[in-house]
């Protein structure tokens, strides 16, 4: 019984929904600033991102005539779960590694897809043309970059020979963080890193959400409740995601005196580097962005895979 | 009382023009750029009507604007409010004598809020906006 109550706990509060939607949206602030900053500008207070969200619960929910009604409504929860989960594993494992269990690695592979699917369904879902056009985007978006990415976070996988995650935390909490003892990962950091971008569809991957042409795509027709949990969402993965690519390549978290600093050092280089590509780059177009992750990034990171079967 | 708070702190615009000389859409652009930068008070264009609060209309109303502004409207959720933004939009202004203008655009739809001038100046849009949030309740 208290292992059922620990465990939903864990899921709610800690490190689960509650602790990664608050950091979530502090950090969706940190995004915020740095670009008004980048643009000359003062940017919103802090406390923003809350009362966006706080807003968007009161407001009515509109569902359009003609769209599939419940999964117009169940798709933002879906995406919500996925990277929620994704947010729990990472903390779970990365706070007491014994919590890993074979395979999580592939698992959470799996559950970062989600919010993107959970995407194409709401668009889909919307009956709106310029909806269906941005979740076509958005499915296209997956297939250009789900591939390299899958090669690029098996990189290390294959240089350490285990498929677990406190494995990889052991191996570099032992010899050093991944990426400065490995050309491979190296290699497979600045793939995953792109990918990273183009699954979050921040700027130069956002043509599934272009603003300017197809008004916010998939989300056009979303107001309310789960347009906030939409936009919650896609804060926690702002969140969550780099802390993914932390675990895998940077070594992991830690939690004893000046680890802690080290570690949110860690983190904020991660997001400032991905607010920056965002700001400094302009939108792909679709096939653009598919060439450039199939043409250019697989095969990079095929190179770094090769380098680390060779053991480099 | 807790969602008005949050209503105030945090408004997302969405722009309509029924017909104006495009002068008041560029300065409604004006308010956020860096110089004015609205988004210091949580005001954020948005691309799509279902995502908005506020309106800004500009522009005596054309015939032909009148079904899409009224439709715009509708699509609206609520809470929703309307600010009419230039002499046109509050009186017709130098297009009244037009062939096609159907009226000022509070006689289609209600508008909690006006501001005059021709342009008026970001600062006068500002000052609308906030006065419009001070009298909400
Ligand atoms: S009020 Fe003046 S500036 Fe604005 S649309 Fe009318 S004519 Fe143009």
């Amino acid at each position: 019984m208290s292992q059922v109550l620990y465990s939903m706990a864990a899921f709610v509060v800690f490190p689960g929904f509650l602790f990664t939607a608050a950091v979530g949206l502090l950090v969706a602030w940190v995004d915020r600033k740095i670009t008004a900053r980048l643009q000359w500008r003062v940017g919103p207070p802090w406390y923003q991102n809350f009362v966006d969200f706080f807003k968007l619960l009161g407001k009515e929910t509109i569902i359009p005539r003609g769209a599939s009604r419940i999964s117009f409504l169940i798709a933002p929860i879906i995406g919500l779960i996925g990277v929620t989960l994704v947010s729990l594993i990472l903390w779970q494992v990365n706070l007491n590694p014994h919590q890993s269990f074979l395979g999580d690695l592939i698992v959470i592979l799996y559950l970062s897809i989600l919010p993107s699917l959970a995407i194409v369904m709401g668009g889909s879902a919307s009956a709106n043309p310029l909806g269906a056009l941005g979740a076509s985007r958005e499915m296209k978006m997956i297939l250009a970059d789900e591939l390299p990415f899958i090669v690029a976070i098996f990189t290390p996988v294959v240089s350490i020979g285990s498929i677990k995650l406190d494995s990889i935390l052991l191996y570099q909490s032992n010899y050093g963080m991944m990426f400065t003892h490995h050309l491979s990962s190296i290699i497979a950091l600045v793939v995953a890193f792109f990918c990273l971008q183009a699954k979050m569809t921040l700027v130069p991957f956002d043509a599934p959400e272009a603003e300017q042409e197809i008004m916010a795509g998939p989300y056009i027709e979303y107001s309310g409740p789960p347009l906030a949990i939409f936009k919650l969402t896609r804060a926690m993965a702002l969140f969550a995601l780099p802390v993914f690519l932390i675990t895998i390549f940077l070594g992991g978290f830690q939690f004893q005196g000046l680890g802690i600093l080290w570690s949110v050092v860690k983190y904020l280089v991660i997001l400032v580097l991905i607010i920056l590509v965002k700001n400094t780059n302009p939108r792909l177009r679709i096939d653009q962005a598919l060439r450039f992750f199939w043409l250019r990034m697989f095969p990079l990171s095929l190179v770094g895979f090769v380098l680390a079967l060779v053991g480099l | 009382m807790s969602k008005l708070w949050a209503l105030k702190k945090s408004i997302w615009v969405f722009h309509l023009c029924t017909g104006s000389c495009n002068n008041c859409d560029i300065e409604i652009l004006d308010c956020l750029t860096p110089k004015f930068d609205l988004e210091r008070f949580g005001i954020v264009l948005v691309g799509s009507i279902r995502h908005a609060d506020v309106i800004l209309v500009t522009g005596a109303v054309t015939r032909k604007c009148l079904p899409r502004m009224k439709l715009t409207w509708e699509q609206m959720p609520q809470p929703k409010l309307v600010v009419a933004i230039g002499s046109c939009a509050l009186s017709t202004g130098i297009f009244s004598p037009g062939y096609n203008i159907v009226g000022p655009v509070d006689k289609h739809i209600p508008v909690h809020a006006y501001v005059p001038g021709c342009p008026p100046k970001p600062e006068a849009i500002i000052d609308g906006v906030v006065k419009l949030l001070g009298s909400l309740k």
